[in-house]
Order: C-alpha cells, then structure tokens, then sequence
C-alpha cells in the first residue's frame, strides 16, 4: 500500500472522506514538511480536513482566521502592556531596581503568544490552519512568508525564537484574490472540489453512520441534482450532512415521501431569499423524484 | 511556440527527465523556478509512488499553484510522460538508460537519484534530438480556425501608453471606505496601544503620540471587455488597455466576452507581454463574431462575481451594447450584479458619436443599473475618464 494510502486511511477514521489527489498533498506536506495550500469553494471541506488531521495525528490545531486587516500582533504575538505596566508599578513600591524589572517584563512570561507563535513552541508538532488567507492583506503574506520558509519569529527585545517542532502547515483560500506567486511557491497545492456521488455518499456514511442506506443515496441524489440548479449559494457539503440529520431527526425514510416535510427541511440547505423561492414545491419534487 | 519539449530516451537518469518535465511545465507559463526539481524528485520518493496516478498526484501538488494551473496539468503530465509514440526509443550504450525507462512503470527506486541529478535541460541545441515530432502538448497547439491573433492587433507600445492610462485610473479610483484603522505617522485618532507602550520608555508619561488612520484601500477593478464583429475596430486599444490594466494592478481582473465569457487574468498575467497576448488569442476563440452580451454577463454574476465582486469593486463593461439575446436578460444580469454593492461602469465607444442615443435595446435595457455611462473609443478618452472616477 503506497503512503499516501495510508493517510486517506487515518482520515477515513477521523470520518473524513479524501480524494486521492488531496491525501496525495496531505501525505507530501507532511513528509516533506511544507505547508499545503488547498482552494477550492465555500463548503467543500477544506477546514475540515485540517481538523481531521489533527485528529489522526492525535496533535493541537491551532487555527488562525484570517481577515481583512489582520496585523502581526493580532497573528504572531504582542506583549502584555498592561500587565508590563502594573509590574513596574508594583516594582516601584517595592524598590526594585530599573534592570532587574526590565529583564523580568521583557521574559516570555509577558509575551502574549497568537497563533503563529504558539504553533512554533508547541512540544509536539501541532497542525497550524491559516484559514482564509485570501482575506488578509498582502503585507500579512510577507509576514507569513518568513514564517513559512523558517520557522522562526524575531523579537527585537527577546531575540529570535526558533521552532521547537515543525507545525504541519494548511492553509486554505476561497480564492476572492489572487495569492502571490512568493507565497504559491512556497506551499504544496490541492484543488478541493464537490465531492462526486459516491464519495459523497462515503461521507453521508463515516458521519451519520445511523442513516438508512435508501435515504442516504436520496439524499445525496437530490443534493447533488440541486448543485446543478442555478443556485446564488451551492450547498457545501456541511450543508447536505445538516439536511440528512434534519430528516432523521423528523424520522422520514423516504424523500418523497412528504413533500411539506421536505420543503421545510430545505433551509439547511438554501441560505438566500432568492434560492427559497426558485426551489419551489415542485421543483423539490423534480429533483426528489429523479433521486429516488 | 517555438522549441518542443518532451524527454529524450538517451537522458541520463530520473533527475535530468524531471528537470525535462520541469522545463516544459515553465514553457507553458507554470511559474516554477529550479529548486521544484529537486522538490519534485522528493515528493516522488516521499509519496513512495509507485503507480503512474500517484506520480501524477504527487507531482500536481507540487508542481501547480492555481486552479487554472491544476486543470491543465493532467493534459501536460500526459505529454510528457504518457505518449509513448514521442520518446526517442533509441538505445544508447550506456547502463543508465534501462534505469530510466523505470520512469514510466515503476517508481521503486525512487530513491536513487534524489537530490544529486544535476538539472540538466535535454536536448538543448541538439539539432539531431530536437527535429523528430511536433508535441502534442495543449498550450502549443494552432488551432485552424479562423481566427485573428491578437497579437498583430495590440503593439508593446500601445501598452506601454496603455500602463500608463491604466495606473492614472486606478489610482483614480482609491477607496476612502476601510473601517479598520492601522498605524500611521499622521492620522487623525490615537493609537492609545502604542503611545502607552511609548510611554513606557519615558516614565509612564506619554511624550510621543501616535496616531492611525483609515488607510486607503484600492477598489478592485474588474473589466469585462466585447471583442464581437462590431467592435473589432476598437479592440486594439481595449485589449491594450486590459493588457495595461492587468500589469500595473495585481488586483484587477479581465474577461473577454462574444459568445462565450471567457477570463483571461491569468493569461494576461504572463511576465512576456507577446506571449500573454498569445495566450489571450487562443482563449478568445470566436474573436470577431457575434455579442450575446446578456447570457456573458448573467454567467458572469452567476460564477465569477460571487467570488470576486464585493462592495469594494468596478465592474467595467467595454461594449458597444449590441446584443443579439434579448435585453431584458441584460437588465437582469445587471441588476443581480449591482446586489452585491459594486460600481458599474459601462464604456461604449459609439457614445462618443454626434447624436448618439443610447436606443439600441440592450443597451436601453442597461441605462437604469449604471453609474456611469461614458464614452471611450481611443486611449485619451480613457485617460479622459480619470475625473469622472473620482466622484463615483
């Protein structure tokens, strides 16, 4: 069995359904130790599979959201001003001199570690996800580069902190802008699309082990059939696991079996004005129809 | 596409095949440098690849960097590697050669070449090697259909006039909106943050103030431009004008449209300006025939535009609004894409014309959902456009 096999297998057993392609990356990211850059739209799992893998390795995550003016001391690490400033009070009272006070609120004890920092000093290598890194500015990309390629974080009053373990890197973009070539470079990259029927299903089934197999094909039938409609919002994957739960929940063993039922149960799966009034009873009906 | 690239039988080993590999990946504008190679013999061996599928996973991940580049990778490893009818079967006198046919079947010896292969181009020069086949590669091939090469349309000068047009109008268009404030030498709020930590080194009392500002954000700019049969004549400066666009604003994006939509950023973003307008000219198959302008842009709001236009976004329309679907399909297109809250600007060459009256159906149908409607046929009248800009 080749390697990467391997890792498709420990992922299955965090429940989580990769394609070869992705666990090809997955598996190369973590032997070669370079980070992995996955695209792909919303909903299609990519978060996910950082989470999954954590899982198998049995390590942190550390995740990192990325937005739109996200700086370094919200991403990297800040110090504690606060805190600095009430011990240079309590060290005035107790007549502490200036050097020993400066050595002691400039220590790592007064260092606020955000995520980049904290997933560089973990003892076991954890797995840092940058989610959306497409929403943060370019200058953020810089930071991130230096990072990326090193490992390590300067400080100018501690010095430069070297990585204890290598973190295992993902980073994932929605694509709302073009990542620069510097950045692409240095990751290893997977496109991460919709799953098809059968990998689908293969997910219904590691996450709802409880669904009938009648239903479940249904219902990824009719998810799939709706991702072919012109929708505003295309269900992710995330979406069709909350429309099987929904109708286990109602206790329904057929689609088509109610149709109130089943147009109530949409709204896990349409999240716009617009999409609940194009997919109207019979069009619901259709796809049902065509999925049983 | 000038030299054919595809690896010779009587290549010393798996290193210099995989640098061949390498070599014709960056010929069809995969943007690789040299230490891939190395990475690439890596990933072979860390994938354990055995099969030619894993070869071709393991090599996608680390060879592509983009959707656009993942989607054509599999056709290019198939060059390369698959068509067995292109290697030179020649049989050279050296043990290595029976080496290197493992490339195709079997990967077990991964191992042997990793990292020491010096990365060795094939065929350089080799008049010999170089003359047997054409490739059968897809960003080589020359379609016969007729179809005019842009490239005779747009002149390296027109784009350097063009950069020029396109850097006054983006610059034009700066966005005063950010909510967030960041750090800046003059800016009109404290930086309570800083100045206390300033302070710090004056004895708790703040001597030196620090400010933040709202910082300028630049507006997307995103053009979509009309190459069908009755704007031909204007094509040499919008395309220009993109090509311009997409060199000086790495946040802007193109499409082309006629029959079919088709996005051309990542074309246009080539470092060689000829080639880039190369690669422009055969995605715009069909150049010069008919506009269905209303079914471009409705697949355009309904695909791209939910990803890259925000609030914070131009659209600009270059078109002459003659549209052969109907124009309440235009109108629809147009006000779904005015929802997601960007600007809309339609440039039409025609209006620049003595009594010129926007009665063209499409066109009509457009008016209500623009703010603004001007005229530009020729790149003063572009750079013209620059005040307008400013106040939208």
């Amino acid at each position: 069995m080749s390697d990467f096999r391997l890792m498709q297998a420990a992922l299955a057993g965090q429940g989580y359904v990769a394609s070869d392609d992705l666990s090809m990356a997955l598996h190369l990211s973590v032997a070669l130790g370079r980070p992995l850059l996955l695209e792909g739209a919303a909903g299609v799992g990519k978060t996910e599979v950082a989470r999954a893998l954590a899982a198998a390795r049995e390590t942190r995550l550390i995740r990192l959201q990325c937005y739109e003016g996200l700086d370094a001391a919200q991403a990297i690490y800040e110090w504690n001003y606060q805190r600095q400033l009430l011990s240079i009070r309590a060290a005035a009272e107790d007549g502490e001199t200036g050097r020993s006070v400066e050595a002691r609120i400039f220590s790592r004890d007064f260092l606020l570690e955000r995520p980049l920092l904290a997933a560089i000093s973990q003892e076991v290598a954890p797995v840092l996800l940058i989610d959306e890194i497409d929403r943060a500015d370019e200058e953020f990309e810089a930071y991130l580069l230096e990072i990326l390629s090193d490992y390590q974080v300067t400080v100018p009053e501690l010095g430069t902190l070297e990585a204890v373990t290598r973190p295992i890197v993902v980073l994932t973009s929605n694509g709302t802008r073009d990542l620069s070539d510097a950045l692409r470079r240095r990751c290893l990259y997977s496109f991460v699309d919709y799953p098809d029927r059968a990998t689908e299903l293969a997910i219904l089934q590691a996450r709802l082990p409880g669904v009938e197999a009648r239903l479940g094909a249904q219902v990824v039938g009719f998810v799939q059939a709706l991702r072919r409609e012109e929708l505003e919002k295309v269900p992710g994957v995330a979406e069709m696991l909350d429309f099987a739960a929904a109708l286990m929940g109602l206790g329904l063993a057929d689609l088509t079996q109610d149709p109130e039922v089943l147009q109530a149960t949409l709204v896990t799966l349409l999240k716009t004005q617009e999409d609940r009034a194009r997919v109207t009873t019979e069009v619901a009906q259709r796809l049902a129809g065509k999925a049983a | 596409m000038s030299r054919v690239t595809r690896f010779a039988g009587r290549d010393p080993g798996p290193a210099a095949r995989m640098a061949g590999f390498l070599a014709h990946l960056r010929e069809n504008g995969l943007r690789l440098g040299v230490a891939e190679t190395g990475l690439c013999l890596e990933a072979l061996e860390a994938a354990g690849a055995v099969t030619p599928e894993a070869c071709r996973g393991a090599l996608k991940a680390v060879c592509t960097g983009c959707k656009d580049e993942a989607e054509r990778f599999d056709d290019l490893f198939d060059g390369f590697w698959m068509d067995a009818g292109r290697v030179r079967q020649k049989v050279l006198p050296k043990a290595q050669v029976t080496g290197s046919d493992a490339v195709h079947s079997s990967r077990e010896g991964g191992g042997e070449a990793a990292g020491t292969g010096t990365m060795t181009a094939p065929d350089e020069g080799e008049g010999e090697a170089a003359g047997d086949g054409t490739g059968k590669l897809m960003a080589t091939q020359q379609r016969t259909l007729s179809r005019k090469d842009l490239r005779e349309l747009v002149q390296p000068g027109d784009i350097a006039e063009a950069e020029a047009v396109a850097r006054r109008l983006g610059a034009a268009l700066r966005d005063r909106r950010s909510r967030r404030r960041i750090a800046a030498r003059r800016g009109d709020r404290l930086d309570f943050r800083k100045t206390i930590r300033r302070s710090l080194s004056s004895g708790g009392e703040p001597v030196v103030l620090l400010k933040r500002r709202r910082p300028e954000r630049a507006r997307r700019i995103v053009a979509l431009c009309d190459v069908s049969g009755s704007m031909s004549v204007y094509s040499r400066v919008f395309l220009a004008f993109l090509a311009g666009l997409m060199r000086t604003d790495a946040e802007a994006d193109a499409y082309l449209f006629h029959t079919r939509l088709v996005r051309i950023t990542e074309a246009l973003r080539d470092t060689d300006t000829m080639r880039a307008i190369g690669r422009m000219s055969l995605m715009a198959d069909g150049f010069g025939g008919g506009s269905r302008i209303g079914p471009c842009l409705d697949l355009f709001v309904r695909s791209y535009a939910k990803r890259l236009v925000d609030g914070r976004s131009v659209v600009l329309i270059l078109s002459d609004g003659y549209d052969s679907a109907p124009p309440e399909e235009l109108a629809e297109a147009l006000a779904r894409l005015k929802k997601r809250g960007c600007r809309i600007v339609w440039l039409n060459p025609l209006k620049g014309w003595r009594d010129y009256a926007p009665v063209a159906g499409g066109m009509a149908a457009a008016l209500p959902h623009l703010d603004l409607f001007a005229a530009a046929g020729t790149l003063g009248d572009l750079a013209a456009l620059e005040g307008e800009l400013v106040g939208l």
